[in-house]
């Protein structure tokens, strides 16, 4: 029998809040970018969208416990780790392609770099609180 | 928007922010006094709510309605969905979510004034 990884409990609320954070606001600047603007830069407001959605997601998947909540969080944590570092990179290569700051342009600097130290926190977090079988006998062997 | 109300918003969440980390630091659980802090800076959100319309109403005009109505309302929600989040679970994590929730307070009353102030999103 597996012990449920939990994700929301002790340092992992406070994680849990910092993504909140950024789900409300990725959420709200995609929304109005995409509602008033979208023809302007359709793929940099697309992958604005993007952002917001993963953020809702690993906020949800750490609030709640459990290994299929722990593995989403997990593949929103590297999808975001993933997208600021592409986002980062291509927004100071090609600033033609995102004319309007999106969380992840420039890796984050519109927020304090925080959108790039974000999933890495989130990826340590999990890699603690990883599933594990409760006693060593459980563990498969070979 | 009054600049100088802003400013007050601004110095008190950060006040209670501080506050939020020392207690979180000396690993405390959330005090009474500081969910009244929080509540103090929750009334003053709504102060700006209603001088925030008022002056809508008065024909002054954001660099766009809807952005400076999101903010306006949006701010409101950060404090209380942090605080129950912070309470379900007593802990010194509980005292560092209230602070962090009031972190998030400047930052979304400075983009509702740059917002006043004529920027568009």
């Amino acid at each position: 029998m597996a012990q449920p990884p939990k994700t929301a409990t002790g340092p992992g609320r406070v994680l849990v809040a910092v993504y909140a954070i950024f789900a409300l606001a990725a959420t709200s600047r995609a929304g109005v970018q995409i509602a008033t603007k979208f023809h302007e830069a359709p793929v940099a407001y697309l992958l604005s969208a993007l952002a917001a959605v993963i953020y809702v997601l690993a906020t949800f998947a750490l609030a709640r416990s459990g290994e299929t909540a722990w593995r989403i969080a997990l593949a929103a944590c590297a999808v975001e780790l993933l997208g600021v570092l592409t986002i980062g990179t291509l927004s100071i290569f090609d600033s033609a392609a995102f004319p309007q700051a999106t969380v992840w342009s420039v890796y984050g600097q519109g927020y304090l770099f925080i959108p790039l130290v974000l999933p890495v926190l989130g990826l340590l977090w999990l890699r603690r609180t990883a599933p594990r079988p409760q006693n060593p006998i459980d563990r498969p062997v070979g | 928007m009054i600049t100088g109300f802003a400013i007050t918003i601004v110095a008190c969440a950060v006040l209670a922010a501080v506050w939020s980390f020392v207690l979180s630091a000396r690993n405390r659980e959330p005090s009474k006094a500081l969910l009244g802090a929080l509540a103090a800076v929750e009334l003053l959100l709504v102060v700006q709510l209603i001088i925030g319309v008022v002056l809508l109403v008065g024909g002054e005009r954001p660099g766009s309605i809807a952005t400076y109505l999101a903010y306006l309302i949006g701010c409101l929600l950060v404090l209380p969905v942090g605080t129950v989040w912070a309470l379900a679970e007593r802990s010194r994590s509980s005292t560092a979510v209230l602070g962090i929730t009031c972190v998030a307070i400047p930052v979304m009353v400075l983009r509702l004034n740059e917002v006043w102030n004529g920027a568009t999103a």
